[in-house]
């Protein structure tokens, strides 16, 4: 029965990793760029939360939702100031762009917040839980995970059902050839990233009120962002939740046997899958 | 009657200099303050691994996120020399050095898998790994790490003879002779690279960074390339770490496998001076050295202030600071390019 529970914890987990990868995965899906400050944009979106709940008052939902715009925003920015700069054969220039953005939001964090951890106070909701019979499981994270599918079926949605998603699509394909069609790819890039910082917003809300965080803890979420988005598979939203519940499986499957390998046992699965399918489990995209 | 060189007149002149600032760098020592000695290690030390980042992405065109594996390993490497087979800590360094290139076969097999961005976070993966499976490593610490033991710190290698020579302190003898075997490293790395960029081996690696289908088409084996580069960067990045902890002389997971210190800063260095040239990251180191010593008071700034420079650089000068020079004035102090020399052909038109 104990291994049951260790099951439902782990794919429950696996929902707030896809939260952190779905973003990524729709910016690496459009534009092939790896946004190595993604980590970092969470935890800043995290302690934007905080600051709407500790300074307004607001209860976290709203004060997500007031951050969402304000995310949209700043990734639009970043987009059309600095990344469409970038952007072009050689991957090198937007990996450093993006590398020195994860140091200096780390540090204008440490700054600004100091090294103390935070938490955003979810009130009854915190200790919840709901007994299933078999297992019972917490309440916190269901909603991370069903906040997970929600994101998921829309972004799915507005892929493949709307005029923008035929553009993001088409700009994926060939962004010169969408370019002849009257599409303009650094506009579709400026919204793309946009949107990538309303799910980064969603996704700071759960991180921030499951556990405590500060500004250091940016990079260790990229990486397992990144590694539910290649275990998915490039373009496949449905892969990058099967990816991230392969790692929450393997995170806490590795805790169960000692505590100090959880880390540990969700790269490794991360390993095994990229030797046998170095491609991922449902590669969409050629890349 | 016709040949192909290399050779420059500001080739020549660089390399008098060189020799002229080495031999300087050995004696230097006699006169000056062990906290100047203690930058100079610090500054050659983060040039060679600027250096070997350099190679391996300006030219090889493979953007490691995670040389601190091998810095890491190639540091434990040499305190299990010293710890479990009781060796002498200075002949445990190439212990490091082979430690480094055991962890790098592996890893390129299951990072060259992995294309550009992914091979990025690839390498910053197996790091990551690396150090989760040696903080398990009880007899050496664990997770909080240990001290070299007292016994093997006041035996090293040379220091007697470094006592007698300036009449200093067992703590400062440790200090001069890391900073020799720094001064040797860099000179080895930097003249390695320049003699690889200059062979065949050099040409075909930089043919293979600018095209790899014409590169292949002419008979380049990419592959092997990638393979060779990858494994001296990280045999050389094992032996610089090994060095750097030897000069500590304690040693802790997080320190050794710190992604900011061995990667971070390695990149911020070869991006600000120009990569793809071996000037850069020696401009890199000094420009980077003299931020720090400005900055050093105000705490998280400075790394803000580093990032925010590295991406100006990418937005506004991608060639670093060296390319701004270079491009200005033509000069390039390491001449790699190869030209006809011989008689000049009268007539034409």
């Amino acid at each position: 029965m104990i291994w049951l529970d260790t099951l439902v914890q782990g794919i429950l987990l696996g929902g707030l990793y896809a939260l952190f990868a779905a973003g990524l995965s729709l910016v690496f899906g459009i534009m092939r760029l790896v946004n190595l400050a993604h980590g970092d944009l969470i935890v800043f979106a995290a302690y934007l939360v905080l600051l709407g709940v500790t300074l307004l008052g607001l209860s976290p939902w709203i004060a997500a939702l007031v951050a969402m715009p304000l995310m949209f925003g700043l990734g639009w920015l970043l987009q059309t100031v600095v990344l469409n700069r970038v952007l072009g054969k050689d991957i090198l220039p937007p990996l450093l762009v993006t590398f020195g953005l994860s140091v200096a939001l780390q540090n204008g964090l440490l700054e600004a917040f100091s090294a103390d951890s935070r938490r955003i106070p979810a009130g009854a909701l915190e200790g919840a839980s709901l007994d299933l019979g078999l297992v019972t499981v917490g309440v916190m994270p269901l909603l991370t995970f069903a906040s997970a599918i929600v994101v998921i079926v829309a972004l799915n949605g507005l892929f493949y059902h709307t005029a923008l998603g035929r553009a993001f699509r088409a700009t994926s394909d060939d962004a010169v050839t969408a370019g002849l069609m009257g599409i303009e790819p650094k506009r579709i890039f400026a919204i793309a990233t946009g949107l990538a910082m309303v799910v980064v917003t969603i996704a700071a809300l759960y991180l921030g009120m499951r556990s405590n965080f500060d500004p250091a803890i940016g990079p260790a979420r990229l990486i397992y962002a990144f590694e539910a988005v290649i275990i998915g598979g490039l373009g496949s939203l449905w892969g990058t939740l099967a990816g991230g519940v392969i790692i929450g499986v393997a995170q806490t499957f590795g805790a169960a046997v000692n505590p100090e390998w959880q880390i540990l046992a969700g790269h490794v699965a991360f390993l095994i899958v990229m030797l046998l399918k170095p491609r991922g489990l449902f590669p969409r995209a050629v890349d | 009657m016709y040949s192909l060189t290399t050779r420059t007149r500001a080739g020549i002149v660089t390399a008098i200099a060189m020799l002229v600032l080495v031999i300087v760098g050995l004696a230097l020592p006699a006169f000056a303050s062990r906290s100047v000695i203690q930058d100079l290690f610090f500054i050659l030390t983060m040039l060679t691994l600027a250096q070997l980042w350099n190679l391996l992405a300006g030219y090889g065109g493979l953007v490691s996120v995670g040389q601190q594996a091998f810095v890491g390993i190639g540091a434990y490497a040499m305190f299990a020399g010293v710890i479990l087979l009781g060796w002498n800590p200075v002949w445990a360094i190439p212990l490091g050095g082979l430690a480094a290139l055991m962890l790098a076969i592996p890893t390129a097999y299951f990072a060259f898998r992995l294309q550009g961005a992914y091979f990025a976070i690839g390498t910053w993966v197996i790091a990551e790994v690396t150090r989760l499976l040696v903080a398990q490593w009880k007899t050496l610490g664990g997770g909080t790490g240990t001290s070299l033991p007292r016994e093997a710190t006041s035996n090293i290698l040379g220091t007697d003879l470094i006592r007698a020579l300036f009449s200093v302190r067992e703590a400062a003898a440790r200090d001069i002779l890391a900073y020799w075997l720094a001064l040797v490293l860099v000179v080895a790395v930097t003249g390695g690279i320049y003699w690889l960029l200059r062979s065949r081996l050099g040409l075909a690696l930089s043919a293979v960074r600018d095209n790899v289908e014409a590169a292949r088409s002419v008979g380049v084996d990419a592959g092997r390339i990638k393979w060779a580069v990858f494994l001296i960067a990280a045999a050389a990045t094992g032996l610089t770490g090994a060095l750097i902890f030897l000069q500590t002389a304690r040693i802790s997971p997080d320190a050794a496998f710190a992604v900011t210190d061995w990667t971070a800063y390695v990149i911020f260095i070869v991006v600000i001076g120009g990569i793809g040239t071996i000037e850069g990251p020696i401009l890199g180191v000094i420009v980077f050295f003299l931020l720090r010593s400005a900055l050093a008071d105000y705490g998280s700034w400075y790394l803000m202030t580093l990032g925010l420079i590295a991406i100006a650089v990418m937005l506004f000068a991608p060639k670093g600071l060296w390319g701004l020079i270079s491009a200005r004035s033509g000069l390039h102090l390491f001449p790699v390019r190869r030209k006809l020399v011989g008689p000049k052909i009268e007539g034409g038109i």
